[in-house]
C-alpha cells in the first residue's frame, strides 16, 4: 500500500503532452497540475475552457480528441464551491488527461464544448440537471434525468439523500 | 451529423410532418427508452431521445453509502453485465487505495469478466435479431446465456447481481467442479455461435435490413463520444483491454475486431467476432489459472476468513471495524475506465479520506452512444429506427442511473 507522492510542480510535469501545449499557449489560463496516481490533473481558468479543449483536441502530436466524460464535484460549503470535470482521450496515443474548473457557488456557468464536440451535449445536460451548472452556448439546455417541473439539482451536497427537501 | 435538439415543429406540432412517440414502453426500446420522432410519410426527419424514466439517484446513494457496501448499487446501474461494473468500481477504489491484488484474483476477474461480455453480447443479439424479425435467434441464445448464469450462480450465489468482486479481490475462492463447468462450457460455445452466425450472417433478410443502415462514420462517432463496438464497427481501432491493460489483461491474447462501414451489419459482426475473441480469453485464463491467495494481504480493508474470524481475536477485530465503521480511503481522485460490452465504462471516484466516496461518477458508454441515434437515423425509415436501436445495444438502468 504505497502511494507515490503527488507532484503539483509545473515545470516537473512540463513532459506531459497536455500541460506543454497549454502552459505554451497561455501560461495564465493555468490555474494548476497535479499528478497523483498516474493521472494528470490540469486545472485550468474559466474563461479558456473552451479554448483549452478545442487546442488539444486539434494537438498535431497528440491529439486529444475524445472527450469520454464530464462530471462535476461540489465542495459545499468551500468557496469556490463546484468543480466541472472533463476525462479527454487520445485514441491515437492511448493518453488521458483531466481537465478541471472551478466555479463560484452563485450563478455558476461557463461555456459549453458543443462547439468543439457534439457529444458533450448530453453529459452537459446531465451536469446542469444534477447540479445546476449553466453552460453558455448549449443548444438545448433542458434537464436530462429529472422532470422538467423538478425543484433543486439532487447531487449538490446541500440536497438531502433521504427524506423532503 | 444530427443536432441532438428539436425543430421547432417537433416542439410546437405542424401540419407538414407528424411527430411520433415511440416508447417509453415499446418493445423495441429495449427498456424505458422514449424516442421522439417528426417524420414525413415513413420518412425520419428529426429524431430525439427522451431518457431519465429510469433514474434512481444511484450516484447521490454512493455517497451515503461505505466504499464496500456501494458494490451491490454497480450490479444494478447495468444489469446485463453486472461483473463489468463491479471490475470497474473495485478497480477504481484499488488505485484510490494503491492496492496490490494477487495473481488468482486477478485471473478469476477476467475470467468472469469475459462469461459476464458472452452474457450481455447473447442478450443484444437475440434481443436485436427479435426486433428485426429473427425469432429463432432469441431462443438459441438464450440457451447458452441460461448456462452462463448457472455459472454465475455457482460462483457467487447470484444469477444476475453477483457483487463477486470485492475491493482487494473477490468474495470466495471457485467451488471444486467450477473451472471443469466452465471447460466444458468452453468448448462447447464456439460451435454455437457458428449456429447464430448460419441463421443471420448469410441471411437475404437479414442482411438487407442491416447492410447499409443507420451508418456512422468515424469522424462523427468520435466527436459524438461513441465508444465500444459502436464506434470500433466504423474503423476505430481502440479498444481498452488491449491499449491501456487493467486487471492482467497484457497477459492474454486476442484479436479486436474492427468494422469499417459503420453501419449495423458491421456492429452485428463486431460483437459476433467479440464473442469468438472472449471464449478464446476464457480459455487462457483456464489453462494459466495461477494458484495463490484471491484476497489482497490488507487487513485494514479486506474482510478476514470466516474461519480466522472465528478463531483469531485479530481477525474478529478487524471484521468488527470493516463492517462497523469502514475503511478510511486516502483523499484523492481517480477516473477508471474498462471495456464493458457497451464501449467505454468509466467510475470517476473522490475520497475526502473518510469511509464514504465523497462522489461517485459513472461514465455511462450507452448515454453517449445513444447520442449517436439521430445521426444514424435521420432520412431514414422509421422501421430501421428499430435496427439502430438494437444495433448500439443500449442498456437504460445505465444511462439514467
Amino acid at each position: 500500500m504505497a502511494l507515490a507522492p503527488v507532484v503539483t510542480d509545473i515545470e516537473q510535469l512540463k513532459g506531459h503532452p497536455a500541460v506543454a501545449r497549454l502552459v505554451g499557449w497561455n501560461p495564465q489560463a493555468v490555474e494548476g497540475v497535479k499528478f497523483d496516481r498516474e493521472e494528470m490533473t490540469i486545472t485550468v481558468v474559466r474563461e479558456a475552457i473552451r479554448e483549452a479543449c478545442a487546442l488539444l483536441r486539434s494537438d498535431p502530436n497528440c491529439p486529444f480528441n475524445y472527450l469520454s466524460d464530464i462530471t462535476c464535484v461540489d465542495w459545499y460549503p468551500s468557496d469556490p464551491r463546484f468543480e466541472v470535470i472533463y476525462h479527454l482521450l487520445s485514441i491515437p496515443n492511448k493518453e488521458r488527461v483531466r481537465l478541471k474548473v472551478r466555479l463560484s457557488g452563485e450563478m455558476p456557468a461557463l461555456d459549453s464544448l458543443t462547439s468543439v464536440w457534439p457529444g458533450a451535449n448530453y453529459f452537459e445536460r446531465e451536469v446542469f440537471d444534477l447540479f445546476g451548472i449553466r453552460f453558455n452556448g448549449h443548444p438545448y439546455l433542458r434537464r436530462l434525468l429529472m422532470p422538467e417541473n423538478w425543484e433543486g439539482h439532487p447531487l449538490r451536497k446541500d440536497y438531502p439523500v433521504e427524506g423532503y427537501r | 451529423m444530427a443536432h441532438l435538439t428539436p425543430t421547432p415543429a417537433l416542439e410546437a406540432g405542424q401540419d407538414k410532418t407528424m411527430i411520433l412517440n415511440m416508447g417509453p414502453q415499446h418493445p423495441s426500446t429495449h427498456g424505458v427508452l422514449r424516442v421522439l420522432l417528426e417524420i414525413d410519410g415513413e420518412n425520419v426527419v428529426r429524431m430525439m431521445p427522451d431518457i431519465g424514466y429510469l433514474h434512481t439517484g444511484i450516484e447521490k446513494t454512493c455517497e451515503a453509502k461505505f466504499y464496500q457496501q456501494v458494490v451491490p448499487l454497480t450490479d444494478r446501474i447495468d444489469y446485463l453485465c453486472p461483473m463489468t461494473n463491479n471490475l470497474c468500481y473495485v478497480l477504481a477504489v484499488e488505485k484510490l487505495l494503491g492496492l496490490e491484488i494477487p495473481p488468482r484474483a486477478q485471473w478469476l476477474r477476467v475470467m468472469m469478466n469475459e462469461l459476464t461480455r458472452i452474457n450481455s453480447h447473447l442478450v443484444w443479439l437475440g434481443t436485436h435479431a427479435m426486433d428485426i424479425g429473427a425469432m429463432t435467434v432469441f431462443l438459441y441464445c438464450f440457451r447458452e446465456r441460461e448456462d452462463v448464469l448457472r455459472l454465475f450462480e455457482a460462483i457467487s450465489g447470484q444469477r444476475m447481481m453477483t457483487s463477486y468482486f470485492r475491493v482487494g479481490g473477490v468474495a470466495l475462492d471457485a467451488p471444486l467442479d467450477f473451472f471443469h463447468r466452465v471447460k466444458k462450457f468452453a468448448d462447447r460455445f464456439p460451435s454455437r455461435v457458428d449456429e447464430y452466425e448460419g441463421l443471420l450472417t448469410g441471411n437475404p433478410i437479414w442482411v438487407m435490413r442491416t447492410k447499409g443502415v443507420a451508418k456512422i462514420s468515424a469522424e462523427d462517432a468520435i466527436a459524438l463520444g461513441a465508444s465500444g463496438p459502436t464506434l470500433r464497427g466504423s474503423g476505430v481501432d481502440i479498444d481498452l483491454r488491449r491499449d491501456m491493460p487493467y486487471s492482467g489483461y497484457e497477459n492474454f491474447k486476442f484479436k479486436v475486431p474492427l468494422g469499417k462501414e459503420g453501419d449495423v451489419f458491421e456492429r452485428y459482426m463486431c460483437r459476433v467476432r467479440e464473442l469468438r475473441e472472449s471464449i478464446g480469453i476464457v480459455q487462457q485464463a483456464l489453462e494459466g489459472m495461477p494458484s495463490g491467495p484471491i484476497k489482497a494481504n490488507a487487513p485494514k480493508v479486506v474482510l478476514p476468513d470466516r474461519e480466522k474470524m472465528k478463531t483469531e481475536m485479530e481477525a474478529l477485530i478487524y471484521h468488527f471495524k470493516i463492517i462497523s465503521e469502514g475503511f478510511a480511503v486516502p483523499e484523492g481522485e481517480v477516473y477508471q475506465a474498462v471495456e464493458s460490452p457497451r464501449g467505454e465504462m468509466g467510475y470517476y471516484i473522490v475520497s475526502d479520506g473518510g469511509p464514504k466516496p465523497y462522489r461517485v461518477h459513472m461514465r455511462s458508454a450507452c448515454l453517449a452512444n445513444m447520442q449517436c441515434l439521430p445521426t444514424m437515423c435521420e432520412g431514414r425509415l422509421i422501421a430501421d429506427v428499430v435496427a439502430a436501436i438494437g444495433s448500439i445495444d443500449i442498456v437504460l438502468g445505465e444511462i439514467d442511473r
